[in-house]
């Protein structure tokens, strides 16, 4: 059981805050990093891997710092997001390569193994450049995973693979989980982090903006106020009837239109149709506007 | 073999930058053997072919192609991350690569320089060029192995060292010519096999104690380099 700790930790380029005050434990179990492109996520994890130095902070695994010390990585595997891979070894050679590296009493089985658990037995011989991005992926995974490490931190592990190869991933890192293994993975589609982790580390611009259970936070994010534009044949009568609603907070008429504010999704949803339909009013758009994945993500900071 | 030297040696002879090698020892090898031929006088064609091309052009530029190559290829792509992941001290990931590129370079010069001085002198010229030269391959390899290290644009910063500093300022201001690695390679040689064909105004002792100095100083600082090796985090 390895704990991977960060107290107080910021990165910065210049006068560029990638990382702003971040601290967390991680234990045993899936731990999903999620947050929009640009939030950090990479840096983080970098920081985590000992492949970049905090600017303030410290990152520990089990009480020793990940950087300038090669001896984490006895514990430690990191699959990063660039899909680098010698092109000209196969799969076998590669992993083979990486539990020799590691020092391990029987490479061959060790390579085996891992190349078995992420199911490129048919594929090990071919040369990973003649290989599909999911396989290459997969190809890293068994190596990154070839010495049995205690933590293992991935980098958007699901991009380029198909519907198959992302299921049999989850699987995977769910019977890591299970089996005491500390997992991070990054990943800014929520459906993704939903499926495999239940526990969620958010992070907007640079900052952890929320940290637990992931049921909780998506009810906190499908909670959050909606804004909906609406145009219909008579905006003024439908303003009036829509702000007696509770599920309406706000209304706001312009010459476009409406613009309503309302805190609960399904219930706003729902009423919309009933009262158009009892005062007589033509109901001509309706557009949830703000819902990108960004203004959710920033919801959940200000909460 | 290390799996570290294997997987240099495979990334290296696997590319097809490696191929650029080829051409400047058989142009220095043709030349040698074409003089020869026509019975030019060494003392003629010596001095240009052995010096001017030989050490001044040929071992630079080949031990700057490897020697940039073989970490700083894969630090270009990304693999070296897979490297680095390892528990390894990192002596151990820099020691074999700069035996690969040494070890590559050497063998790519020393061949046609011994030819060369076997043609203009004797085999005792030959191989003393051969053996200065491998000499040579060491020190150089060292600075552009952790000039990659240092640097985003280490092929570039190289040619300027051997083209400019080398090349251009060691003719004009003799004093560059103590930091100059070719004209270490010219003292030894000649101390080796001494002709009328090799001259320079560094000493022996100089030169002697300053390859060591290079080969070695510019090895820890790619060892320390490595150890705080930081990943740019892509945005995307």
């Amino acid at each position: 059981m390895s704990t991977l700790s960060l107290t107080g930790v910021s990165r910065w380029y210049g006068n560029v805050v990638a990382v702003n005050d971040i601290s967390m434990a991680l234990g045993p179990g899936v731990t999903g990093l999620l947050g929009p492109n640009g939030a950090g996520k990479t840096t983080l994890l970098h920081m985590m891997a000992g492949f970049l130095s905090p600017s303030r902070g410290t990152v520990t695994l089990d009480d020793e710092p990940t950087w300038r010390n090669p001896d984490v990585y006895r514990r430690l595997g990191l699959v990063s997001e660039r899909e680098a891979v010698q092109g000209f070894l196969t799969a076998y050679e590669f992993v083979l390569a990486s539990a020799k590296l590691h020092r391990l009493a029987d490479p061959a089985a060790a390579a085996r193994r891992a190349i078995d658990l992420v199911e490129l037995e048919s594929a090990q011989d071919r040369r990973i450049g003649t290989y599909s991005k999911g396989m290459r992926q997969r190809a890293r995974v068994a190596a990154a995973l070839v010495h049995d490490p205690q933590v293992l931190l991935l980098d958007e592990p699901f991009n380029g693979m198909d519907p198959r190869q992302r299921l049999h991933m989850m699987q995977l890192l769910h019977s890591l989980g299970d089996a005491g293994r500390t997992i991070l993975f990054s990943s800014h589609i929520l459906e993704e982090v939903e499926q495999v982790s239940g526990t969620v580390q958010v992070m907007v611009a640079g900052r952890l903006a929320a940290s637990g259970d992931f049921r909780t936070i998506r009810r906190l994010m499908t909670n959050r106020p909606h804004v909906f534009a609406v145009r219909s044949t008579d905006d003024r009568a439908l303003a009036v009837a829509l702000i007696a609603e509770p599920s309406v907070s706000g209304v706001e008429l312009d010459r476009t239109g409406l613009t309503v504010r309302a805190g609960d999704y399904g219930a706003f949803t729902r009423a919309l149709p009933r009262i158009a339909l009892n005062r007589g009013i033509r109901v001509r758009q309706l557009v949830p506007s703000d819902e990108s994945l960004e203004s959710v993500f920033s919801y959940l900071v200000e909460a | 073999m290390s799996t570290i030297t294997w997987i240099t040696a495979r990334g290296l002879f696997g590319r097809r930058r490696f191929l650029l090698l080829l051409p400047l020892p058989l142009v220095l090898l043709g030349l040698a053997v074409l003089c020869r031929s026509l019975g030019v006088d060494p003392g003629q064609w010596g001095p240009p072919v052995l010096v001017g091309l030989g050490l001044a052009v040929v071992l630079p530029v080949v031990a700057l192609i490897i020697g940039t190559g073989v970490l700083g290829a894969e630090i270009d792509d990304g693999t070296v991350v897979h490297i680095l992941t390892k528990p390894l001290p990192r002596w151990q990931i820099v020691l074999p690569k700069l035996a690969v590129a040494a070890g590559v370079t050497a063998v790519t010069v020393a061949v046609p320089l011994y030819v060369a001085g076997v043609l203009a002198d004797s085999v005792r010229l030959g191989l003393a060029l051969a053996a200065a030269a491998a000499l040579g391959a060491l020190a150089y390899s060292a600075l552009f192995l952790a000039l990659s290290l240092v640097t985003r644009r280490p092929v570039l910063l190289g040619l300027v060292y051997v083209l400019i500093w080398e090349g251009l300022l060691g003719n004009f201001v003799s004093g560059t010519k103590v930091l100059s690695i070719q004209q270490y390679v010219i003292a030894l040689a000649d101390r080796l096999a001494p002709t009328g064909l090799l001259e320079t105004s560094v000493s022996v002792p100089v030169a002697s104690v300053m390859t060591a100095l290079v080969s070695i100083g510019f090895t820890v600082l790619a060892i320390d380099r490595l150890r705080s090796f930081s990943v740019a985090g892509e945005t995307s």
